[in-house]
């Protein structure tokens, strides 16, 4: 049995990279890519720690460009 | 196990229908996209799509009417509450918004915002207030705190020279046409959680014809104050809310 709760769905192509979601999270899960990036060049956001997601959705709300479908399994 | 989660009844937060697939023009963290997203979300749940009509500003949100699936009409720069007035009287079953930005609402517009405001006009303000002029490149606005730097004040605003920060909700809150003035900002969840709720009550207020509502949205510019996105939302905390405190304040309900 996995421990996640929850699990994000990043829109790579419309992240910008700003590193926001980044910052919200409050259990570390997501991070900006080291060296890939999508067509316009920018650096964006993915699941670091997957399994530490618990499906708050921090990252969606301050997302600014609304990149972040967020997904919480029912208990 | 993750991929299991991903079913349309597990899904707690997604981006609204009304903000379409355009990409948007502004710069990566800008303040902008979150206070879109959340009118789009407000719209949304409060079934307006088909009777809101948004005037669109002067300034970086010239392209709102790009990005936003509801009726738009642009004007002039700083004149958005004067075109949202004959809006809203021309069609007082209409959900009127404007949305400005501070060079244009706080410096160009100042006239037009607070007659439109002390006529009580039944419209709503959201006004961004990032404390420069962005589009054009980081200048001083009215907003600027003093000794904040910007490309035409390189050493700081100066009192003597450039006089004080103008706060402009403080100066609406006065006029007895106004229901509802508040600041919040979209930094944290959950100041995005309670501006979304202030914009919600400023639409709801609009619809009740009880005045003209203003919801103030301190934001940061991270390309205008040359820092990366999460410094500039450090530095609005430290800063911009100790000059423009958040709250409510004015709510006549």
């Amino acid at each position: 049995m996995a421990k996640s709760r929850g699990t994000v769905v990043v829109n790579t192509e419309r992240c910008k990279g700003c590193n926001l979601c980044v910052v919200a999270c409050p259990t570390n899960v997501l991070d900006l890519q080291g060296k890939e990036v999508n067509n316009r060049g920018y650096h964006f956001a993915y699941m670091k720690q997957a399994e530490e997601c618990i499906g708050c959705a921090a990252c969606g709300s301050v997302c600014p460009d609304g990149c972040i479908d967020v997904y919480r399994s029912k208990p | 196990m993750t991929t299991n989660m991903i079913k349309v009844e597990n899904l707690v937060y997604k981006k609204p229908k009304l903000l379409n697939d355009n990409d948007m023009h502004y710069c990566p963290g800008c303040s902008h996209g979150v206070v879109h997203k959340l009118v789009a979300e407000v719209i949304e749940e409060m079934g307006l799509e088909n009777t809101t009509i948004g005037v669109a500003p002067v300034g970086c949100a010239v392209f709102i009417y790009e990005y936003l699936d509801i009726d738009w009409q642009e004007a002039a720069h700083g004149r958005a509450p004067a075109v949202a007035t004959a809006i809203k009287r021309l069609n007082p079953e209409k959900m009127v918004f404007t949305y400005q930005g501070d060079g244009d609402l706080a410096a160009i517009g100042t006239g037009e915002t607070i007659h439109a405001c002390n006529r009580g006009e039944n419209i709503a303000i959201i006004s961004i207030n990032n404390g420069i002029y962005g589009m054009t490149g980081g200048q001083m606005a009215p907003t600027t705190l003093l000794g904040m730097k910007s490309s035409t004040s390189p050493d700081g605003r100066d009192m003597a020279r450039a006089g004080f920060p103008l706060k402009m909700a403080d100066l609406v809150a006065q006029l007895d046409g106004v229901c509802y003035v508040t600041r919040q900002a979209v930094h944290t969840m959950p100041a995005v959680n309670k501006t979304k709720k202030a914009i919600r009550k400023a639409f709801e207020y609009s619809m009740q014809n009880k005045g003209t509502s203003m919801v103030e949205v301190v934001s940061s510019c991270s390309a205008g104050w040359k820092m990366t996105p999460q410094e500039a939302n450090d530095w609005m905390r430290d800063n911009m809310f100790l000059h423009y405190p958040l709250g409510d304040l004015k709510d006549n309900k």
